[in-house]
This record gives structure tokens, C-alpha cells and sequence, in this order.
């Protein structure tokens, strides 16, 4: 096996590593790598932080094969690296999508299992993990076993959501749900101010429901932004076209603070006062960013870093406000803020979503951008909600026991699994997530 | 009646972006090589996404008294036979000095073995008057260099038989395609160093497809590998042999 010395970065590209990578085209050569050297697997680096960083990994996007289909209960069986773009542009014209994807469609299932992934219908759909019904995992020697639910409850759910740590996802059973139309009715609505904004997320009965907040407005304005709410509408379904590109990194004023105010004044106004509503075709509506690949390079080369934490219901107003009046008052957030209302489905012990309001924002990799992201990790701590690890570069270790109640039950799982530590990313040493030996 | 693509080496990241676009045409594949496993489970995927069958067949260039045999078993059906040869090997120069003996496996790999299958399936294309053969040679076969001139020689005898074969099949009906990837996202290449310009296994395909359809006679891809070829060819030797590019 020949591996890969090159930079692996995640999504955001504030951190980086390099690493050797073996790259295996077939089955055969993922345990002819690990047999040479137990390491972790990455997927189409779509985390934002160092989810998927170590010094020696093995990229899983060419295990990319469809193994199986039953038409009848719409189950899938495939290798770990297809992504959910390929799942939905094959499976859609028979009928058949994702219960749940994130918002681009560029990630693997792997990848999608291993953060146990949630969509704009959390709240009816519940998790990525929970529509798994069974997959096949790799020890650190190469050997292979299937696991589901009721097989392995406890290696399983440490798996769902688990970081790769338990193993490596070589193929998974995923339940698809039924497909009804091709285009999706979205109703887009102002929301005047934070206030607002969770009330409409209150009373709103959408199946897929996202908010769009301009991180730029400030005091009377503070929250403002954009409501979509969508169901299936009609029409058949069209795959994606190719996409466009950003070449190279833009130079750092493209993010500076009077072009993302001017930018987020002319998101917002494009939605009359009275609202709009629209059909859009799904992956537009699902993977709105999805046809300019590589926009992370919008960023410059320093970066960007992602904040996605999710407070309880009766926290989430008042930390909400502290949250937004400290990122307003830093200047260093960009175009994407993201608010979403998240049910309690889980798939395993170290699953994100839990019942409440979960808030995204991304922030420009200068040196003020450190104690902002500290501010806010403390500030989600202590109203008892959860940082999402799939996008952090920032926690504390010492945060984890408190936003994550069943890590010590994880830890003994994955010890068991990985009795070697093999499977550890940077993240996972970063933030202790194995224990102390 | 759909398309029938017999495709060899089809374990190649390149033939597997291949086989799928015909797949998802509709396309009845024949997946040769040597690597049976895996072969069944292309054959698998391919037929999900939307091939009308896909069967996987043994077959290994170094064996030619099996052609025959495998011939028979995929020139069954009617139809629109075609045929797309991915098969090819490159060991390091440096391996191939330590031990010449590879240059004769090196040149059957990419070369003679996939020449003497078509020339076993030619008469079949003949008969039915239609069909499309695809050549994948390589850049490395329009100049020899100091890297790779084993691998370049026998991608270069392809390219030459290629043009023979296209002579001869033009006038029954059918087209051969010689194609001439420059560097390519796969095993391969992955891990070597001095790399630029590297194009994915998609993108080859695309071009496969779009070749196809407009009957091109000799194609590289990506396009600009006609330009830096055409440069390359054109130094004068007595410069070119100091080089080491
Ligand atoms: C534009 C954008 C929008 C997003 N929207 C959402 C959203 O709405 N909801 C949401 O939940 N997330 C969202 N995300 C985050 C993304 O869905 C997750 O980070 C996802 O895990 C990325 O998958 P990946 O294939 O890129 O995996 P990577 O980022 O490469 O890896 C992620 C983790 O999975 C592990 N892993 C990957 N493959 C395997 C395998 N085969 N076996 C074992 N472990 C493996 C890695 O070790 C790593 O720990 C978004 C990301 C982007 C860029
Ligand atoms: N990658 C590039 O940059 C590049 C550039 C120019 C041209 N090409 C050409 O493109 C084609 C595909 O290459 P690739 O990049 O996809 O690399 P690859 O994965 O190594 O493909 C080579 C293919 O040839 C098969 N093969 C080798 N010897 C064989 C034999 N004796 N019998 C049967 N099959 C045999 C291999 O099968 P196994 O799986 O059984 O080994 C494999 O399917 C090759 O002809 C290559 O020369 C590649």
C-alpha cells in the first residue's frame, strides 16, 4: 500500500496536519492498510474542525459501491464512502431518499454515521444513526464483524455518532425514506428579531424547518433573519448540475465586516415583508451551498472556524441573546448563521442533537476570534446544553464530562473495541474524549 | 436493444467511473479482470444504478489462451457490441532495471494481451457492422523518458496498433477510440511524487462519454495534454536526452 504524504485539513481550514494517507480503491486494500498500520478513517473532510485529522488516515471516498437494494422496505446496503449526493441522485427517480441529510450533500455515510448527523427535519426524523440498521466494522487488524442495534446495543450505540473510534464503518444497512416529489414548497418568512424567530419555531408544524440569521444586526435588530419552512411539493426529480468552483483562496477582506454587513442587509431585504413562497428542487433546497464547491476558500487561507452548540428549551432565549450580542459585538462573523429548533432523537452516547435550539455560526480565523469561541463554549456549558464536535476546533477537555452524560460508558466501549488507541483523531486527544489511561 | 460494453481491467478507478456512466445509460456490461471479488461487486453497484445487467468475468491479459472462451461468453447477446480496455501496469524504472524480465509482463499488460483480445473481438464488431472499441494508452507513450520509457514503449505500441485496428474497422462499420490520459486520480499515481494537473477518474470518463458520441479518432484528456504533448514531442533530441521530465 502506498500512502500519501499531504495536508489534511478539515473543513474550515483553521487546522491542519500532515499526514500519510492510503487511499484503497477496493475493498481488499482497507485491511491490507490497516494491517500495516491501525489508524483512523476520513471521510470527504466535511467536519470543520479536527474531526477528521491524525497523522496517518485512511480516506474512505473511493468505497463508494452500492451493494444492495431492497425496493419493497427500501433498504440500502452500501460501502461507507458513497455520499448522500449519490445515494439521493440514485435512489430518488426510483422513489427513494436519505430520512436525513445534513446540509451538503458532498459527505459519506461514513462520515454521516460516525457524527450522527442531523437535517432540517430533526424533530420528526430524528438522526442519521437511528435509520441505520446494521453495519460492518473494522478492527485495528483488518478483521470485519456486523453489528446493529440489537446484535451489539452497546458497541452500536457507542458507533453511531462515535468519532470512528469503535472502528472502522466499512459498509452500513440504511433504512431510506419514501421519496414523494422532486421539488420542495418553501415558504420563506422575515423574522423581525430573535424574539420572533423562536416563537415562529414554536408554533411552526413544517416538516423541514431552518433558520437564516444575520449575525451582522445589532440591539433592536438582534436576531433577525430569515424562516424556511418547506414540504414536498410536486414534480419529478433532477439531479444536481455540475458545479461551479472558487479557484483559490480569496484574499481575507472578502470576509471583512462592511461586506458581510452589505451582504447580509441584501439577504435579508430580498424577502418582502410579505414573505415569498417557491418551489425549489431538493438539492437546492437541501444542499443550498452545494453548487459552488470549495466555497470554504472564500474564507482566505487562514480560515475559518464553525461554533454549532445546542441549548435546552428553557435556556435557549436568554443564552441565545448573550451568544449573538457576543458574536455581533467581535465582527468576526461571516454570511452563515444558522438557528434550527432539534427534537430529542439520538442515535448513540455520543450523538449531538438533544431537545432545544441549536445555533451555527461561523467565524473568521483572526487572533480575536479565540476568546470569542472560548465565550461561547462556556456560555453553552452553563446552560446545561452541548458543543457539536463535528464542527469544533475549540472546547475545552475539561467541558466534555458536562456536555456529553454518557462518555464513560463510550470510553469503555471504545477501549474494548480499540484496546490500542488506534483510532484516535486529533480531536479525540485534543479534548480527552478516550480517558486517561 | 441496449448497448453492450465489454470493459477490460474494469477494477480501475478510471473503468469504474466508466462502467457507471454507461450504466446509468442503460448499458449491458461485461466487467473483465483479475480481481473476481471485487469485480462481483461493481457488478452489483452498477446494475443499482441502472445497468440492464452486469456480469464479472475472469480474465487476465498474461493468459491469452483463455480469450477466446471469455469472447464467447460476453459476444453472446445481440446488440451494439463495444469494448473499452483499461489493462495496463507500470512498474518503477528502477524495478525494471534490477530485473528486465519484467519489461515482457509490462508490455503484455498494456500492449500485446489487451491486442490480441481485440483482435480476437474485431471480426465480431465486423460482423455486426457497429460498435465502438475504446484504447486507454497513455502521454508516457508519445515520447520516451528516462521515469518510464518501458511503460511508455509498450503504451506506444498500443497507440500505433490502435490506429492500424481504427483503419481496418472503419470500413465495417465500426470505430476505435485511442485515448491518452495525462495524470489521473488513482492508485496508480496516488502517493507519487512530481504530479500536477492531475485530473479525476470522473472527469476521464466524461470525456470517454463525449468521445464516444462525437467519434473522435484520438483524444487526450484533460484536452490540454495535447498542447503540453505537442511541445514535448517537438523538442529537438539532442536537448530532450539531457532532460529528465
Ligand atoms: C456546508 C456544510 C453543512 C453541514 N450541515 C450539517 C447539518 O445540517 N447537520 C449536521 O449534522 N452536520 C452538518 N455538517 C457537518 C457534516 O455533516 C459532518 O461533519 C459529517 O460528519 C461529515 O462527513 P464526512 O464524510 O465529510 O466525514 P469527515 O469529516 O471526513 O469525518 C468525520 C468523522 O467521521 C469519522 N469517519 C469518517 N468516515 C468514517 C468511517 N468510514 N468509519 C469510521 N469513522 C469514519 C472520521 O474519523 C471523523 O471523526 C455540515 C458540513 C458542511 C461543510
Ligand atoms: N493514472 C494515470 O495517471 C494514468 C495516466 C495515463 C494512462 N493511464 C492508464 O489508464 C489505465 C487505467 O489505469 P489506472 O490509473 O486506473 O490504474 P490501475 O488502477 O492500476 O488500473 C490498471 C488496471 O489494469 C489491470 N491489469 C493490470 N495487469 C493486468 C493483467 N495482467 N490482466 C488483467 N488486468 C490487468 C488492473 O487490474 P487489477 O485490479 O487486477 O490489478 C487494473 O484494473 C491504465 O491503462 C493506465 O496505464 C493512467
Amino acid at each position: 500500500m502506498r500512502w500519501k504524504k499531504d495536508e489534511l485539513k478539515g473543513w474550515g481550514g483553521a487546522l491542519s496536519i500532515e499526514a500519510d494517507l492510503a487511499r484503497p480503491e477496493r475493498l481488499s486494500g482497507l485491511a491490507d492498510a490497516l494491517q500495516e498500520f491501525p489508524c483512523p478513517a476520513i471521510g470527504a473532510r466535511r467536519s470543520y474542525g479536527d474531526a477528521p485529522l491524525a497523522a496517518r488516515v485512511v480516506d474512505m471516498t473511493r468505497l463508494d459501491r452500492f451493494i444492495s437494494f431492497d425496493a419493497e422496505a427500501g433498504l440500502l446496503e452500501a460501502e461507507a464512502g458513497v455520499t448522500i449526493t449519490d445515494i439521493l441522485n440514485t435512489f430518488a427517480p426510483k422513489g427513494w431518499m436519505p430520512a436525513v441529510m445534513p446540509g451538503t450533500g458532498f459527505v459519506t455515510l461514513g462520515g454521516c454515521i460516525a457524527n450522527d448527523v442531523h437535517g432540517k427535519n430533526h424533530h420528526i426524523a430524528g438522526s442519521f444513526g437511528q435509520h441505520v440498521e446494521s453495519l460492518v466494522l473494522m478492527a485495528p487488524d483488518g478483521s470485519t464483524h456486523r453489528i446493529s442495534l440489537k446484535s451489539k446495543p452497546k458497541l452500536f450505540r457507542a458507533t453511531i455518532g462515535g468519532l470512528g473510534q469503535t472502528g472502522i464503518i466499512v459498509s452500513a444497512r440504511l433504512h431510506l425514506a419514501k421519496c414523494p416529489a422532486g421539488n420542495m414548497a418553501v415558504q420563506e418568512r422575515r423574522m423581525e428579531d430573535l424574539d420572533a424567530f423562536l416563537e415562529a419555531f414554536n408554533t411552526s408544524h413544517a416538516d423541514f424547518q431552518v433558520g437564516w440569521l444575520d449575525m451582522t444586526a445589532k440591539d433592536i435588530h438582534l436576531g433577525r433573519g430569515i424562516m424556511e419552512e418547506a414540504h414536498f411539493a410536486s414534480g419529478p426529480f433532477e439531479p444536481s448540475k455540475k458545479s461551479r468552483s472558487v479557484p483559490f483562496n480569496l484574499p481575507g477582506f472578502a470576509m471583512s465586516t462592511p461586506i458581510v454587513k452589505a451582504f447580509n442587509w441584501l439577504y435579508y431585504k430580498r424577502i418582502s415583508v410579505a414573505g415569498r413562497d417557491r418551489e425549489r428542487p431538493l438539492h437546492k433546497f437541501f444542499f443550498p451551498l452545494d453548487n459552488i464547491q470549495h466555497w470554504n476558500r472564500l474564507y482566505g487561507k487562514r480560515g475559518f472556524h464553525q461554533f454549532q452548540c445546542v441549548l435546552p428549551d428553557a435556556e435557549a432565549p436568554a443564552t441565545l441573546a448573550l451568544m449573538l450580542e457576543a458574536v455581533t459585538a467581535s465582527g468576526l462573523a461571516s454570511p452563515l448563521s444558522v438557528l434550527k429548533r432539534l427534537g430529542h432523537g439520538r442515535g448513540g452516547m455520543m450523538s449531538f442533537p438533544m431537545e432545544g435550539y441549536t445555533l451555527a455560526v461561523d467565524i473568521v480565523n483572526k487572533p480575536s476570534a479565540k476568546a470569542l469561541l472560548a465565550r461561547l463554549n462556556e456560555l453553552a456549558r452553563t446552560a446545561g446544553g452541548r458543543v457539536y464536535l463535528a464542527k469544533d476546533s475549540s472546547l475545552e477537555a475539561g467541558y466534555v464530562p458536562d456536555m456529553y452524560a454518557e462518555l464513560d460508558d463510550f470510553r469503555e466501549e471504545a477501549s474494548k473495541a480499540d484496546p490500542k488507541n488506534d483510532f484516535e483523531t486529533t480531536l479525540t486527544k485534543r479534548l480527552n474524549i478516550r480517558g486517561q489511561a | 436493444m441496449s448497448d453492450i460494453w465489454i470493459i477490460l481491467g474494469a477494477t480501475s478507478a478510471i473503468a469504474r467511473a466508466f462502467a457507471r456512466k454507461c450504466a446509468e445509460n442503460g448499458a449491458e456490461l461485461h466487467l473483465l479482470g483479475r480481481d473476481l471479488p471485487e469485480l462481483k461487486r461493481l457488478a452489483a453497484d452498477c446494475k443499482l444504478r441502472g445497468a440492464a445487467e452486469a456480469t464479472a468475468v475472469a480474465f487476465d491479459a498474461r493468459k491469452p489462451e483463455k480469450f477466446e472462451g471469455i469472447i464467447d461468453t460476453v459476444a453472446l447477446a445481440s446488440g451494439t457490441l463495444n469494448a473499452a480496455v483499461f489493462v495496463g501496469s507500470m512498474p518503477e524504472q528502477a524495478e525494471i532495471d534490477a530485473d528486465p524480465s519484467l519489461i515482457d509482463g509490462t508490455i503484455q499488460d498494456s500492449f500485446t494481451g489487451p491486442a490480441r483480445f481485440l483482435q480476437l473481438l474485431a471480426p465480431e464488431l465486423e460482423k455486426r457492422g457497429s460498435g465502438t472499441i475504446i484504447g486507454v494508452g497513455s502521454v508516457a507513450g508519445d515520447r520516451g523518458r528516462v521515469g518510464n520509457y518501458v511503460y511508455g514503449a509498450a503504451k506506444a505500441g498500443f497507440a500505433t496498433y490502435l490506429s492500424g485496428l481504427r483503419n481496418r474497422l472503419t470500413r465495417g462499420g465500426a470505430h476505435v477510440i485511442t485515448v491518452k490520459p495525462g495524470f489521473v486520480d488513482t492508485s496508480m499515481t496516488w502517493g507519487i511524487e512530481g504530479m500536477f494537473l492531475v485530473a479525476s477518474p470522473e472527469d476521464v470518463a466524461n470525456s470517454l462519454m463525449k468521445a464516444v458520441e462525437k467519434k473522435k479518432n484520438v483524444i487526450y484528456t484533460p484536452f490540454f495534454w495535447r498542447y503540453i504533448m505537442l511541445i514535448i514531442r517537438n523538442i529537438p533530441e539532442f536537448i530532450f536526452k539531457k532532460l529528465s521530465i
